[in-house]
This record gives C-alpha cells, sequence and structure tokens, in this order.
C-alpha cells in the first residue's frame, strides 16, 4: 500500500521532471552567464527550488546587491507558495507531524501544487514524498547541465534558451487571463507599471527585485480590494 | 564575488523561500477567511510573472523581433492550453528559427 503510493507519486512527478529538466537548464545557462559558477548556480537550484524567484536572485547576487531586497524580493515573488501551503496543508492526513510537515513543505511549488491539490482526498504521506523527489532531481539536473555544459552549444541556441522560462510564465499566466477578466485587467495593471519603470528615466535607476515587488503589490492590491473573490472562486 | 559571499546570498535566498513555504504549512490549520488577503494571494502570482516578463523577453534576446515572435507563440499555445513544457519549447524554438533566418537570410 505505502509502496505503491510512493511509486504512484514517483509516476506523477515524471511530467514534472521533464518540464523542470528544460527550465533549469536555461536557468543554468543564465547564472554561467551572469558570472556564477557551475557549483553555485546547481546549489542554488538544490536549495531553492523557485524559477521566478531563482531568475530574480541571481543578478541581485551577481551585482552584490542589497541583502534586503534578495529577501524582500524572494519573498514577494513566492508569496503564492504561502497560499499553496495553505491549501496543501488540508490535504495531509493525520500522520503528517510538524517534522513532516517542515520537510514537504521544502517542495511547494506550482506545479507539484497543482498535482497535489487535485487529488482525491488525502493521499498518504508516501505519495507526497514520491511526488516531490522526482522533480527535485529534475530540476537539479538541468540547473547542472545547463550551467556546465551550456557553452558548448551555438550562442544562438542559448539565446533562444533563454526565453525558455518566460515562455513557462505565459503559460501560467495567460489561460487564467483568458477566462478571468479580473485576473486579466491585473496582469495588464501590472505589465503598465512594469513598463513605467523601464521606460521612464528617472525610474529605469529603480533595482530589478524592487520594481517586481511594487508592480505586482499595487496591481495585486488594486484588485484584491476592488475586485475581491467571490464566494465560489475560493478553491 | 567570493565562495563565503555567495554563501551568504544562497543562505538568504533558500532561507526566506523555505520560511514563506514552511510558516504557513505549520501555523494554517485552519482556512482563511479574510476576503482582501485570500484576493490579493489570488492575484499575485500573476501580477508577479508578468511583471517579470514584460518587458524583460524583448531585450532576453539579440533582435528584439525574435523575442516578439517568441512571446507570441507562447501566448498563441498558452491559450490552447497547452502544457507548461510545449510553450516553452516552443518559445524557444521561434526565438531560434527567427534568429537564424535574421542572421543567414536577411
Amino acid at each position: 500500500m505505502h509502496s505503491s503510493a510512493f511509486k504512484r507519486g514517483i509516476k506523477d512527478g515524471i511530467p514534472i521532471c521533464l518540464g523542470y529538466l528544460s527550465v533549469s537548464f536555461a536557468f543554468g545557462i543564465f547564472c554561467i552567464e551572469q558570472g556564477l559558477t557551475v557549483l553555485e548556480a546547481l546549489l542554488i537550484s538544490m536549495t531553492c527550488v523557485t524559477s521566478a524567484g531563482q531568475l530574480a536572485a541571481v543578478p541581485i547576487m551577481a551585482s552584490c546587491g542589497s541583502l534586503i531586497e534578495l529577501a524582500l524580493a524572494q519573498v514577494i515573488i513566492n508569496l503564492r507558495y504561502s497560499l499553496m501551503s495553505i491549501t496543501l496543508s488540508q490535504k495531509l492526513d493525520e500522520s503528517f507531524n510538524t517534522r513532516r510537515r517542515a520537510a514537504i513543505s521544502f517542495m511547494v511549488t506550482d506545479e507539484i501544487f497543482g498535482v497535489a491539490s487535485s487529488q482525491d482526498g488525502k493521499p498518504p504521506k508516501e505519495y507526497f514524498y514520491g511526488l516531490m523527489l522526482t522533480p527535485w532531481f529534475g530540476w537539479a539536473a538541468g540547473t547542472l547541465i545547463g550551467a556546465a555544459a551550456g557553452n558548448i552549444l551555438p550562442p544562438v541556441v542559448i539565446t533562444a534558451l533563454a526565453v525558455a522560462i518566460y515562455g513557462m510564465f505565459v503559460a501560467i499566466v495567460v489561460p487564467p487571463a483568458r477566462d478571468n477578466r479580473n485576473v486579466l485587467y491585473c496582469v495588464l495593471l501590472a505589465i503598465a507599471l512594469s513598463c513605467i519603470f523601464s521606460f521612464v528615466p528617472f525610474l529605469k535607476v529603480v533595482q530589478s527585485g524592487f520594481v517586481i515587488i511594487i508592480c505586482s503589490v499595487i496591481a495585486s492590491a488594486i484588485f484584491a480590494y476592488f475586485k475581491p473573490l467571490g464566494e465560489g472562486e475560493r478553491s | 564575488m567570493n565562495f563565503n559571499t555567495f554563501l551568504i546570498y544562497l543562505l538568504v535566498t533558500a532561507g526566506t523561500t523555505y520560511l514563506v513555504r514552511v510558516i504557513p504549512m505549520l501555523l494554517v490549520k485552519k482556512e482563511i477567511t479574510n476576503r482582501f488577503i485570500i484576493s490579493f494571494l489570488y492575484y499575485m502570482p500573476y501580477a508577479v510573472l508578468s511583471v517579470m516578463t514584460i518587458p524583460a523577453i524583448f531585450t532576453a534576446t539579440n533582435y528584439v523581433i525574435s523575442a516578439v515572435v517568441g512571446f507570441a507563440v507562447a501566448v498563441f499555445l498558452a491559450l490552447k492550453n497547452k502544457s507548461l513544457t510545449t510553450v516553452a519549447i516552443a518559445a524557444c524554438l521561434g526565438v531560434l528559427f527567427t534568429e537564424l533566418i535574421i542572421t543567414y537570410l536577411i
């Protein structure tokens, strides 16, 4: 029973793992371009497991930016994981003590959240372990390969791979924006603010981590205030 | 940046990311009822990902036009509910082909 739940988790984790391989490969290349070493790129992926967070962190690291900016950017960018943790905590059976809750929190990601939260009832803890194991290896392995071997690829291929992570972001944002007008307008407002910070001369000097925080907090707060979720939309 | 400095940055990045994940998992046993907070957390990921993508994607390639093609391909396939992997790879291919055409044919 328990080992079969583990195997089922591993199996459900394989498509996530494959997706992570391609995105983390691009992340590995990105790290080298930013001046980090292969070991540093690998350590980041092994300990953080957050695509958007890592992408924001590396330029701050590479430019020896402010640690407060780095921490704030991580909190804001990864704030969605808090909501996912809250939702997933409702899927955990009584075998999840504090130590086990702390352990699985490490791998709360968009994709794992998506698969785990769509399970019926409360899956056994072995299912969660299996589901989280393969994607973690994929994320670390892809980063290692990208960082170590990315530079043997032609430059034009590396350039093309640089948009892989953005492509993934588009794939996350577009479907809900198509189906929910409030999400669409919130996204458009956030984009408009982001462009203002990129193109208006005296705002260009603001660090990218702060731009992400400012734009997304303003857009989300405005829509949370004026267009709060109805009762039926909360799940 | 030496390795010890890097480790401090790594500790801050990994530590804050983990705390964001683990604190709610350990503290929140009941459902959140505050409508504003729920709504804020609902909109936040989409706003964050959009801000990170635009306009940054348009300066990530050698030519703006190739990024535009990659972005358009990604939006088109995302509208058709293609998987994250499919969309990401297709965006890369869009950029690759556009850059090859510009480099060798124009």
